[in-house]
């Protein structure tokens, strides 16, 4: 590949990265917030309101609260295990959202003074999203996985029996709902004929994928709740009440990061969701206006189909009871499943008599 | 299954419907009638004190917190419309346990816990209440005790239980 190519990849890939990690970090703050007020009306009280007008600083006030915590590490613990399981968890809730697209591809043309020395192209066709690589499914099936080995490695490195089960527990959990997350992730690529996001969103123009494949749908939803360990499947998280939990010997920044990795993941399992099943960007008025104008608008219906299924996933925590472990194995794997396979043999079957 | 979607409803049906927070400290709750609050010492309508210095207080209290101490009246300094009244009054509000025994003690009604429950002190001292905080202040128009009567009106040593004399 030429150098010339590589080095406008290069910048437009960083470029790109750098803006992702920051929104994803300040949206990581701002749930920790939304969550705790969305809940709390829906408890007819209202939420944090002290550190600022509507407790909008209150992210900022946890957040100095966890840096200043003391950072302990047990005695007989795994040192290096200990401090490297929480980054391994954070590193594929971060890398996930790569390859999903946020907007139609828009046209940048940069000023004629700025190229002019270097004689390179002034216009750009610039993608919307990290990397759009062809076998996007695939890498958020894998990166999703070994966010588990993070989980398994802080309850084993705890030196704690009940890390221990705990954080077998939740890996156990996240493993039996992967099956059916990637199992219902066949469907739309199915439908599309090949496994990048971006050709899945764009195969949905007609009709977006959950009116084609409802089951296939509801079955990726309710695992991708699993998969992030939230409510009503939230065993690890509530553990602390229970026996222990894979990061009760965590403290201050770690289990920071923890938390982060949390809400990171449940983030970017919305934003797969909505590219998978609900049409991604599409919306009106894509076509029929300028190219940048199509980009920001395309990110704005992307938002706001992320937002509605984060507001879900908070409504769910604040209406339904938890599962008890040996029910949520069962309907892992007897129920959602069979339901997984089902939807892929019938869109399967419509595929080739549609063809 | 449905019930799961019915109780989905129900919450976002909560969600729209008025908090019931209260924003302490902007906004406070009333007391109600016989909330056990801190102690004031009451006074009759005109102006006497209604502690006659028994300590009947102090020898109910469970906790041990009120400490009494008596003197004499004369009729050229009156406290109190009985034969004694408490020089020294003080309640250890660390060792008061809000019971109320000492209000259902006392045998002229001074004693009484009222509905005050902002009590937050910032040193052992401090948390000893004596009697000039506790007393409450004569009514409207008539004298602060000490008072100078006439002789012969205040015969009795425990005063009849009525409020005004």
């Amino acid at each position: 590949m030429e150098l010339k190519t590589l080095i406008e990849v290069g910048i437009a890939a960083l470029i790109k990265s750098g803006l992702l990690i920051g929104v994803l970090l300040t949206s990581f703050a701002y749930m920790t917030l939304a969550e705790r007020k969305v809940v709390a009306w829906m408890q007819v009280r209202i939420g944090p309101n002290r550190a600022g007008p509507f407790g909008f600083f209150q992210p900022v006030a946890d957040g100095i609260k966890l840096f200043l915590k003391e950072e302990l590490i047990p005695a007989e613990a795994d040192r290096v295990l200990f401090i490297l399981a929480p980054i391994i968890t954070v590193i594929p809730a971060l890398v996930i959202l790569a390859v999903v697209p946020f907007g139609p591809a828009i046209d940048i043309c940069l000023p004629a003074t700025l190229t002019v020395p270097f004689e390179w192209g002034a216009c750009y066709k610039v993608p919307l999203a990290v990397s759009d690589v062809n076998v996007g499914i695939l890498f958020i099936t894998s990166v999703a996985s070994v966010a588990v080995y993070g989980i398994v490695l802080a309850g084993w490195s705890s030196n704690n029996k009940y890390a221990l089960l705990g954080g077998m527990r939740s890996s156990a959990q996240m493993v039996s709902y992967e099956i059916s997350m990637g199992l219902a992730m066949v469907g739309p690529v199915l439908v599309a004929g090949s496994m990048s996001l971006q050709a899945i969103t764009l195969s949905q123009e007609k009709l977006w994928n959950v009116v084609t494949q409802p089951i296939g749908a509801m079955v990726f939803l309710l695992a991708v709740l699993a998969e992030v360990n939230r409510a009503p499947f939230d065993m690890p998280e509530a553990e602390q009440e229970l026996t222990a939990g894979y990061h009760t010997e965590y403290s201050g920044m770690k289990f920071a990061l923890f938390f982060m990795a949390e809400y990171i993941k449940m983030v970017a399992v919305s934003a797969i969701a909505t590219a998978l099943f609900f049409g991604g960007y599409l919306g009106p008025f894509l076509n029929d206006v300028p190219s940048w104008l199509a980009g920001i608008l395309g990110v704005i219906y992307f938002s706001a189909k992320t937002i509605f299924f984060l507001f879900c996933m908070l409504w769910i925590r604040a209406t339904l009871p938890r599962l008890r472990y040996d029910q949520l194995m069962r309907f892992g794997w007897k129920v959602m499943l069979p339901l997984a396979l089902a939807s892929i043999v019938i869109t399967a079957v419509f595929m080739a008599i549609a063809g | 299954m449905f019930e799961l979607v019915k109780g989905m409803g129900t919450t976002l049906k909560y969600m729209f419907e008025e908090p019931v927070t209260i924003q302490y400290p902007e906004q406070k709750r009333e007391v109600r009638e016989r909330y056990k609050g801190r102690h004031e010492l009451k006074r009759y309508d005109n102006g006497l004190e209604k502690c006659i210095g028994c300590s009947l207080c102090a020898a109910a209290c469970p906790a041990d917190a009120i400490f009494v101490e008596a003197a004499e009246n004369t009729d050229d300094q009156r406290y109190s419309p009985g034969e004694r009244y408490a020089r020294v009054y003080e309640i250890n509000y660390l060792r008061c346990i809000f019971c109320g025994y000492c209000e259902d003690a006392c045998p002229t009604e001074a004693i009484v816990l009222e509905g005050h429950y902002e009590l937050s002190y910032t040193s052992r001292r401090e948390a000893i209440f004596t009697k000039d905080q506790l007393i409450v202040p004569s009514p409207e128009g008539k004298p602060d005790t000490p008072q100078k009567v006439v002789p012969g009106v205040f015969t009795r040593s425990v005063p009849e239980m009525k409020d005004s004399l």
